[in-house]
Order: structure tokens, then sequence, then C-alpha cells
């Protein structure tokens, strides 16, 4: 069998999600850290130099290629995994399980990837798109900490983002745990270790995510 | 434990043959008693539509005592009833009390259409199996079973995934209606054992299109198979199972699977 045949079995689109998935979560990290930033309180300063290094950076620039190609293959994968799993049982049971045998987030990784989707449209076209333009057009890179202060004054943007964080960080729950018991590591030596990190990781990363936007909106960072 | 008897009202799935539309219909049974297995109220259910000139309720059932993997009722929204790692037919009327209302429906997935009421065939699971979940035996003097050693840590773990009945619960309570937990099961039982090596590439890759071929949905590690499988088959199993066809996949040779 070849490649192609081996990924296109249903446990082949499932290690294509598990690894799209991981280095997702590798994204997470790497854009976290340089957010994070902000945190020193210095007008921005550290924070521009960093986002000016990941916006100029071949290297980086380069992998953004990849991360783009990565997330829309997860979410096509996603998707029509989630479509072909929902016609399998025409018929739906009139009293079904619910939360007795399984939680309510591993069930709805469809869902919460969908409104993570929308609102990362809003997100990259409030940052990403506007300082892309700016660079593609003018040579310059955009003011992106005055864009933050500027746009989570508004409420309702601070309230999709604390949103968009809340469906982060269920999805991951899941998603962490989930992409090392597709590749295998799903053993007894290594599960509690893995369920343990990925819980941690789902708390720590959209937590301080969600605090970027409510500390510029009360002014904690100026 | 006291002995009580019980009048309770039962929402059975009809349904003629896999062609036609089916429906519920309530029935009561009354003087039931606490002893009772499931499958024995059911009976007494079937004697009372016999008597009164009726259809009797078809569904599967064999041993009736948890080995043989035929029960297969979807209870209340449980696949084998609430009870932790029991089949339909270890499920005893103590569980209920009088005047409950118990809804039963047949396991339901596209992979395994309604034969009739809450029978369902389960031939898939036959198809997967003969697709890989087999050995190579040569012919003539059987040979010294300790000429090959096996681990004890690794002789246990194939045993605990042997458990498996195939009675497709894991299909059954899964929201994908993935047949995963079955085929792992399958899949580490040989290929943690010796005799298990000579097809282990092959067998993986095999059995796992076939399951897909008939029809099941795919694995999203949700983890309802394992809890309601009746003999505790463990989610570890799928872990191996993913390692197995990750294995075939980078060394499985690229002819012949």
């Amino acid at each position: 069998m070849n490649w192609k045949l081996y990924f296109s079995t249903s446990v082949g689109k499932k290690i294509q999600m598990a690894l799209t998935g991981l280095f997702l979560i590798v994204f997470l990290i790497v854009h976290c850290y340089v957010n994070a930033q902000i945190f020193y309180n210095d007008n921005g300063v550290r924070f521009t130099e960093a986002a000016h290094f990941m916006g100029t950076n071949f290297l980086i620039r380069a992998t953004e290629i990849g991360l783009f190609g990565f997330l829309i293959l997860h979410i096509v994968q996603g998707l029509s995994l989630y479509f072909a799993n929902n016609s399998k049982r025409p018929s739906r049971y009139a009293v079904s399980a619910g939360n007795a045998t399984s939680k309510w987030y591993s069930r709805s990784m469809a869902l919460l990837g969908t409104l993570i989707l929308l609102f990362l449209v809003m997100h990259l076209y409030k940052f990403w798109a506007p300082n892309r333009w700016s660079q593609l057009s003018t040579g310059h890179e955009l003011d992106l900490y005055a864009a933050m202060r500027e746009e989570f004054q508004i409420m309702w943007v601070v309230g999709v983002y604390l949103f968009g964080c809340f469906s982060l960080a269920w999805h991951l729950v899941h998603g962490f745990y989930s992409a090392f018991q597709t590749l295998g590591l799903g053993m007894h030596r290594y599960k509690g270790m893995i369920k343990a990190v990925g819980v941690g990781f789902s708390i720590i990363v959209p937590l301080i995510f969600a605090a970027m936007p409510i500390a510029f909106h009360f002014h904690i960072i100026n | 434990m006291q002995h009580y008897t019980m009048n309770l009202t039962l929402k059975v799935w009809r349904q003629k043959n896999s062609k036609s539309q089916g429906a519920f219909e309530t029935f009561q049974v009354k003087d039931i008693s606490s002893e009772m297995s499931f499958l024995e109220m059911i009976d007494v259910l079937n004697e009372q539509l016999v008597s009164e000139g009726k259809e009797p309720i078809a569904f599967d059932h064999d041993c009736r005592e948890g080995i043989c993997g035929m029960c297969s009722m979807y209870i209340n929204g449980r696949a084998h009833g609430p009870w932790h790692e029991t089949t339909t037919c270890q499920l005893h009327m103590r569980e209920y009390k009088n005047g409950d209302t118990i809804v039963i429906e047949p396991w339901r997935a596209s992979a395994f259409p309604v034969i009739k009421d809450l029978a369902v065939d389960r031939t898939a699971f036959d198809r997967i199996i003969a697709a890989g979940g087999y050995i190579s035996v040569n012919t003539g003097n059987a040979v010294d079973a300790n000429c090959l050693p096996v681990e004890k840590q690794q002789a246990d773990d194939a045993f605990a995934a042997a458990t498996c009945i195939g009675c497709g619960a894991c299909v059954a309570a899964c929201p994908n209606a993935s047949a995963m937990l079955f085929v792992s099961a399958k899949v580490s039982h040989l290929a943690l054992l010796p005799q298990g090596e000579p097809e282990r590439k092959k067998r993986v890759v095999n059995m796992i299109s076939q399951m897909d071929t008939e029809g099941f949905g795919s694995c999203t590690n949700i983890g309802a198979c394992e809890a309601e499988c009746p003999k505790g088959i463990s989610l570890e199993n799928i872990a191996r199972l993913n390692r197995e066809y990750i294995g075939s996949m980078l060394s499985g040779s690229a002819t012949g699977v």
C-alpha cells in the first residue's frame, strides 16, 4: 500500500488530524509566548520587537504558509469526518446515553472547532490581514500594540475573544489527549501524564490569551 | 436484597425488516420478579404476546451467561443497560422499581441493519475477522507449547483483549458508530503473541480497510465504547491498534497489503 492509501483510511485520517493538531498546538505556544510580551507593560516595546521578528523572518514566514496549509487540512478533514460519522447512524436513538458514558466536549469537537474558526476569521480580519496588507502595499508593519489597545476597548470584541478562548480551551482538553492517543501513546504508562499535561495546557494557554483583551480593556496595561 | 414484584411500561422498537420503517410500541407487563434477568422479563412479555395471538418481539440471545455476545439491547439509552461490564442477559430486574418505564431499542448503526425488531445483523464483524483476524498454522504434529516463550504481561494483555465477545456494544454506544474498539481488541490479541507475527503488518491494514468498507464511522477517541463494553476492553487497545497501523505504514511491505 502506498502513502496516499495509508492516509485515506479512517485511521489514516485520524493520524492527519493528530499531526496537524499537534502542529497547531506548537503554533499556539509560539503565538502565546510572543503576545505575552505585552505583560512587560513597557508600552509594547518588547512585543513590537518580537512581532517584527515574527513578521519579517524568512523561516517564520515560510512556516506561516505551512501553518495555513495544516490549519485548512485540519478544518476540512475535521468537518468531513464529522459529516461522514454523522451519516453512519441514520436512525437515531430515542434515548441517548448523554454524559453517562462520555464527556460533552469530546462529542462536540466539530462544534467547538467551528466556533474557533468563526473567531479566527474575525481575529485574522482585525490583526493579521491588515498587517500583511500593509507590509505588501507600503513595506511597513502596522503598530499592532496600538491596534490591540484600540480594539480591546470595545466591549463586544472582548466578549468574542473570551468566547474564542473558552471554545479553544474545551477543544484542547480533548484534542491534546486525543492527538497522543491517535499516535498510539495512550497506554497506561503515558495516559495519566498526557491527560494531566493536556488539561494544564488547555487551561494555561487560553487563560493567558484571555488575559490580553481583559488587561487592555481594564487598563491594567497601557 | 428483598424480593419484590413490579409492573412496568415497556416501549419497544418494532421493525418488520431492514427495509421497513420501525416505530415504538408500548406494552404493560405485570408481576415481574426482581429476581428475573432482563431477558426473562422479555420472555414473559413474549409469552403474553403469543397468548394474545400477537407477534412476539424478536431479539438475539443465546448463552444467557454473558459469554456469547449475542444479546444486544439498547436500554434507556445504554448499550446492555445501565450496569457496568455486564451484558443484557446479566442485567437483572432488581435494577428497576414498580411503575418504571423502560425504552428498548436495537443497536443503531448503518453497518448493523435491523433484521427484525431488536435483532440486528452483525455479520460485518465476521467479515472484518475474515479480512485479517487469523493466524497461519502449519499442519503436522502439534508443536510443544513451551517452544514459544511468551512474556507474562504480554500474555495477560493478549488474554484481556481476547475476552471481546464481539457483541457490538462499542458500535452501538459510539456516537460515530465506529467499530474501533472491536477491531483493536482483535488486532491486539494477535499482535501481542508470537503466533500473530507473520501476518502482523497486513492484518491491521486489512481489518481497518474492511471496517471502513462495512460503513462503520471513524474513531474520535470519545471513549463511550470503553464505558459500555461488557468485557471491559480498554482504550489502550485502540492506542495499540494505532501503533500497529503506524508500524505497518512505516515498515510494511509496499505490495501485498
